[in-house]
């Protein structure tokens, strides 16, 4: 038998329906991979007690012949930005470092009542902004990856999902929870060598989840394997009404085409994609990737895209707009830090300026600036329009294709310290995921293969909205012709 | 468009964001470099274009307007920095 670490879902829920292993122990083997890969700082809060309570749940209700879901004694992590009760929620933030919430968001209680053990709160970027997970006040994420040949330095897990992407691929969870805005499952699934999978915006409820850009986020699960993928997500899915923008629709059977094969499905490949200073890696494991469709019969089609070079200034007018909004909320009034002052206005200013992070005070400054008076039209309802032309193009794209294939991520991950100092070179890491984001459409990282330095890459596709059906299908097709067994070393 | 010092402690006021004098200038280049980044917007015709607010085509679902969640008073209240009872303290604003 295989580590127990090593399994995935579907693997794990076998050994569990057959007994070869109880959800204690498949639990007890993951909080011992917690305890020895601390220095990765994958968890903000571990909750070992927690889990062993669920996992004993699990396994009571298996003895009776029962289970809860196809999830059901299965250990993850939970990124911290789902509100868990009585469990410590921070976003990563000095601010909400007190913060125990009462209540329970949406999808941590699916996946609860789904019967699954949560063995704590991972790590993430500070409010979920930043892709590298340099941002926390709860430390750095390591990637557990890193590049061969002597190179031993430290990597980023890519973020803002980065302990969640880190924790699964090093073996700790067998799956987590992300969340994504503009790329933030997608990207750091690419840089830990996993798959991670954003649903059609209004899959999954936001209700409980800390807002960071309530037209773009987006909960979403991360694993091992495309089929444990859509297994978590059939858990997390489905309408809410404590959400007014989770959609009032039926949630399919995501696994239902896994094995049908991609023959006959059109693929499209955007040329706008084909950026200046791409590096040649990139584009050769996209090639490979259009190939491994081709071989397995998708037609694959040039597409355009044309506004795809400006989704990422968009983004970065939309997003940071709706963040100024949400994270008003942060006055050291009703929960989370307090900062005295002489008056309330003080009170509020020096709260938040201790509280919040260099790259989230930058985010609301920018957004409260493109929302003020006189600046509002020029770049608020600009971006709005562009927002419009971008949703167009796809539209227009899938009057053609099925899904769309592009890299994930114009690089593999980069070393810890480079780009930290220029926030827009920093930005273009979401190059080639913030477009779908922009759109609302559903979207999956897949590992395609290693880079030259043998850190892993991901392949990128993207679907009509609310047919991530033929998302779950292609991408199994790409992850059984891209066999990718490579794991970090050590792990 | 280059953000000046006054732009940047207006913006600081707005957001509640303390930001000392010393800091201003460092803060005014840093924002500026994203406000150019975001202005290649402008190459972009939108001419008719309308904005689009959200996603999706379902529209906002309205709902009976009737208590459905109340109660608990200490739970809503409970993570206040600093309360009296069931209420929430700050600094006197009145005179």
């Amino acid at each position: 038998m295989s580590k127990l670490t090593d399994l995935t879902i579907t693997g794990a829920r076998a050994g569990l329906d057959a007994g070869e292993f109880s959800a204690r122990e498949l639990t007890e083997a993951h909080i011992d991979a917690m305890a020895q890969h601390k220095v990765l700082n994958t968890f903000i809060t571990e909750t070992p007690e927690v889990a062993l309570t669920a996992a004993d749940a699990a396994d009571k209700r298996r003895a009776g012949g029962q289970v809860a879901s196809p999830m059901d004694g299965i250990p993850i992590a939970m990124k911290d930005l789902f509100c868990t009760a009585d469990v410590r929620t921070t976003a990563g933030s000095h601010i909400l470092e007190p913060f125990v919430p009462p209540y329970e968001s949406t999808v941590s209680a699916k996946l609860k009542a789904g019967g699954t053990v949560m063995l704590g709160k991972a790590n993430l970027d500070e409010f979920a902004m930043g892709s590298a997970n340099i941002t926390s006040y709860y430390g750095t994420v390591t990637n557990p990856w890193v590049a061969g040949g002597g190179d031993n330095r430290q990597r980023v897990p890519g973020g803002s999902s980065g302990g969640s992407a880190a924790a699964v691929a090093a073996r700790i969870a067998i799956a987590a929870t992300g969340t994504d805005t503009g790329g933030s499952i997608r990207q750091p699934a690419s840089y830990c060598g996993i798959v991670g999978m954003k649903p059609t915006y209004g899959r999954c409820s936001r209700w409980g989840v800390v807002a960071y850009a309530s037209s773009l986020d987006q909960p979403g699960p991360m694993t091992r394997s495309v089929e444990d993928a859509a297994t978590m997500l059939q858990v997390m899915a489905g309408h809410d009404p404590k959400d007014s923008t989770s959609a009032p629709y039926a949630t399919p059977d995501f696994s239902e085409k896994l094995k049908t094969g991609v023959k006959g499905l059109r693929i499209g490949v955007p040329k706008e994609y084909r950026v200046d200073g791409m590096p040649g890696e990139i584009d050769r494991i996209w090639e490979q990737g259009a190939d491994w469709l081709r071989a397995q019969g998708a037609e694959v089609v040039e597409i355009s895209l044309l506004h795809t070079k400006y989704a990422l200034p968009a983004y970065y007018i939309i997003a940071l707009a709706e963040a100024s909004s949400n994270l008003a909320r942060y006055d050291g009034v009703r929960f989370g830090l307090r900062v005295p002052g002489n008056d309330l206005k003080e009170m509020y200013e020096n709260t938040r300026a201790e509280g919040f992070g260099a790259e989230v005070k930058r985010r609301i400054m920018i957004g409260t600036y493109v929302l003020s008076a006189g600046y509002y039209d020029a770049y608020y309802i600009k971006a709005q329009k562009v927002r419009s032309l971008i949703l167009q193009d796809f539209t227009s794209a899938f009057e053609k294709v099925d899904a769309i294939l592009t890299p994930t991520a114009p690089s593999a991950a980069f070393a810890l310290g480079e780009k930290q100092d220029d926030p827009v070179a920093m930005y273009l890491n979401d190059v080639f995921t913030v477009p779908a984001s922009m759109a609302g459409l559903p979207a999956i990282s897949v590992p395609g293969g290693l880079s030259d330095e043998g850190l892993p890459l991901g392949l990128h596709l993207i679907a009509k909205p609310f047919d991530e059906v033929t998302l779950f299908q292609a991408a199994q097709a790409l992850e059984d012709a891209a066999g990718f067994e490579a794991r970090p070393a050590g792990y | 468009m280059a953000l000046d010092q006054a732009t940047v402690a207006r913006i600081a006021n707005l957001a509640r964001i303390k930001v000392s004098e010393d800091e201003l200038q460092a803060w005014a280049s840093d924002l500026s470099a994203i406000i150019s980044f975001v202005e290649q917007l402008d190459e972009v015709n939108v001419d008719g274009v309308e904005p689009m607010t959200g996603v999706g085509d379902f529209s906002l679902p309205l709902r009976p307007d009737v208590v459905t969640d109340s109660g608990y008073v200490d739970a809503v209240t409970g993570n206040a920095p600093e309360g009296a009872g069931h209420f929430y303290a700050v600094p006197k604003v009145v005179e």
